[in-house]
């Protein structure tokens, strides 16, 4: 699960993480309001998004006065802010972050990661800051500093250290940089995270080390034991199918081709697609079932594809375990029944009870197409949807 | 011969009493030698019950000492796995095979940093579970769809593997062990691992290994496979039309920070020599090819 940074750095604020003075805002007259609370001359006016390179698609503003404040929260909320995370559609900014400016020195990275080899939490620190960070691993990896945590022991103050040194930050910072870096760790351990990223991290001209940007991604596994998180959702920022599927307890993910897949697994799913594209077809959605699926959540997923105005077929993939091929069938039936099917249906199935299954379908009467086997299936499915 | 598993296996099933657990422990005691196998059932405070014929203690020491078990199996709910798996390692047992989808990497971080120091192997979590044909299955795979056989399966997804023993079977090439590895971010046995069992196994003669998008497993695999297996690879990997940033389904199944793509794995697996096929309904094909 995602949030956005000022929630995030609500977060860092109870860890003892520096962050500057902010207020989050939904309209141009809070903006105004939170900038005057805020005082000073200097003032930056975010987008907030659920995607990175919000700076460069013109989502982060610096201003001078108030009136500054004004014009470009009025330019920024309710634009579409387009960057290289939102995909071409880009993303309505409802939301926005007023914070004091800050007197920037030098800008370095701080991340962390759950290292999949490792099996372990990694810290990483770069002098770098402000880049994006996969830029730098791909130039210059020699600049990117890490350090593996031990999870019994944590992120100790040598390790932190070590961080802080590697980078470059000066001797008189050192201390409070490691215990900030410490501070993160324990906040991404503490909240099950699964990526923390502080970039930039900045020394300012008066010597302190300040968290000017956050985010911080959480594992949805780990969402049952922190209603504080799951709070932090924000359901404008996601794919209102996906939310839907969710409630179901589909997996679903939009997708631009115009070939719809039911399948149960995960990779079953992703060799689905992947077959369709290899046959000269392009699917519009990864859609995985479950192993138990029921005829009610089969019902759903054909509502759900079905919502895509770009939708010309369905394919149904389903290698029955578990899940029994007649019972789907069954479910297959009701669904096409209940939706009033617009599009060409092909159907292949196979795996406990796949007779059974069969016959259901035949019996239906319903228009739809069988298929013997994934390749024949990919076939079907490009010619029905009219592709090559 | 096989891996992992075998008819001399004495199994418990952790988390019996519940709905899961009771139903597929009722489907593998069914399958082949399961009657034999399956010796024992763990659930805290239910011990003395028997469930599926099998008798329920309330500990994995208890279960152990009383039967002699060496194998376990987990079906216990998400926020409960990791202690589950724990118990296990503490208790001995030499395979844990852990079923259940959804534990939090916290949980999965903790409990490898644990068995670092023991000999136990894992297995999962989010799995289908093994299968030596003929023999035993310990899972939720459906086992008519197998055949004893020379051909070693590895993967990271349910379903694709029972795609992929569908195939091999209709082609007449039976399986030694098939291994589901599950699709976690953090688990045990990795497809380095597993491939390594294989190439020593007298039974296994050739291997199937699928992967899938996220992480660099396959890679390591690729990397020891070009060096050092002498019995033919063939692979498929899924997720080629995967957009970026999106998990799809399994937890460890996202391409972050450019990493983890289809395309490199292909590559990989391509450079150590392993033949990988693009189109899913041929990788039965392909390895019978290569088996020729």
């Amino acid at each position: 699960m995602k949030i956005h940074e000022y929630q995030a750095k609500d977060l860092l604020r109870e860890y003892d993480v520096k962050v500057p003075r902010g207020v989050a805002c939904f309209s141009v007259a809070e903006a105004v309001s939170a900038a005057q609370y805020l005082g000073g001359e200097v003032w930056v006016v975010k987008a907030q998004i659920h995607a990175g390179g919000r700076g460069k698609g013109g989502g982060v503003k610096v201003a001078k006065s108030l009136e500054e404040v004004r014009m470009f929260a009025d330019e920024i909320l309710g634009m579409t802010l387009i960057t290289h995370q939102t995909g071409p559609e880009g993303r309505l900014v409802k939301r926005l972050l007023v914070e004091e400016g800050a007197d920037i020195a030098s800008e370095y990275y701080l991340g962390m990661v759950v290292d999949r080899a490792m099996q372990r939490v990694t810290v990483m620190a770069s002098s770098e800051g402000g880049t994006e960070i996969e830029e730098v691993a791909a130039t210059a990896p020699e600049k990117i500093h890490k350090v593996s945590v031990d999870p019994v022991t944590g992120l100790t103050e040598q390790q932190a250290l070590t961080l802080a040194r590697a980078i470059g930050l000066p001797e008189v910072t050192l201390a409070e940089a490691a215990t900030l870096i410490q501070h993160l760790y324990l906040l991404f351990w503490d909240k099950d995270a699964s990526l923390a990223e502080i970039n930039p991290l900045v020394l300012t001209g008066d010597s302190r080390v300040v968290a000017l940007d956050a985010k911080i991604n959480f594992d949805d596994n780990a969402l049952f034991r922190h209603p504080e998180i799951t709070d932090l959702r924000d359901l404008d920022e996601e794919n209102p199918l996906e939310i839907e599927a969710a409630k179901f307890g589909l997996s679903y993910i939009a997708l631009d081709g115009n070939i719809g897949c039911l399948v149960n697994g995960a990779g079953l799913a992703m060799a689905t697609m992947d077959i369709i594209k290899l046959y000269g077809g392009e699917p519009a959605n990864f859609l995985d079932v479950g192993g138990g699926a029921t005829a009610k959540q089969v019902a759903a997923a054909f509502r759900i594809m079905l919502k895509n105005p770009g939708l010309q077929a369905i394919l149904v993939n389903i290698f029955g375990g578990i899940m029994l091929c007649d019972v789907i069938a069954e479910g297959l039936v009701t669904a096409v029944r209940e939706t009033g099917l617009s599009v060409p249906l092909v159907v292949r199935l196979e795996g406990t009870n796949v007779k059974k299954g069969l016959a259901i379908l035949a019996e239906s009467g319903l228009s739809l197409i069988t298929a013997t086997d994934m390749a024949d299936a990919a076939q079907k499915i490009v010619q029905a949807a009219g592709g090559n | 011969m096989s891996i992992l598993l075998n008819q001399e296996s004495r199994i418990i099933t952790q988390g019996i009493t519940g709905k899961t657990g009771s139903f597929h422990t009722r489907y593998s005691i069914e399958y082949a030698n399961g009657k034999a196998c399956y010796v024992a059932g763990v659930t805290p405070g239910k011990g003395g019950r028997v469930v599926e014929g099998v008798p329920v203690f309330n500990t994995v020491a208890e279960a152990r000492s009383q039967t002699g078990a060496n194998v376990s199996v987990i079906y216990v709910p998400a926020p409960y796995a990791a202690a589950a798996i724990d118990e296990a390692v503490e208790a001995g047992v030499e395979l844990v095979i852990c079923i259940t989808e959804g534990v939090p990497v916290k949980d999965m971080i903790i409990s490898r940093q644990k068995m670092r120091a023991t000999s136990t192997f894992l297995v999962g979590p989010n799995c289908p579970g093994v299968i030596t044909p003929d023999e035993v299955k310990v899972g939720i795979m459906p086992g008519y769809i197998h055949k004893k056989g020379p051909i070693g399966v590895i993967s990271r997804s349910g379903t694709l593997t029972y795609e992929v023993v569908g195939q091999l079977t209709a082609r007449g090439l039976g399986q030694s062990t098939c291994v589901g590895i599950g699709g976690d971010p953090v688990n045990g046995m990795k497809h380095l691992d597993v491939i390594k069992m294989f190439n020593d196994d007298p039974a296994t003669e050739g291997v199937v290994i699928c992967g899938e998008i996220g992480g660099t497993d396959e890679e390591q695999c690729a990397a020891w496979v070009k060096e050092h297996m002498d019995k033919p690879v063939v692979g498929f990997i899924a997720g080629v039309t995967a957009p970026p940033g999106k998990r799809m389904g399994h937890a460890g199944a996202i391409i972050s920070g450019g990493k983890g793509t289809a395309a490199e794995k292909i590559s990989a697996l391509e450079a150590a020599g392993i033949q990988v096929t693009h189109n899913p309904a041929e990788i039965g094909k392909l390895m019978q090819q290569a088996m020729a």
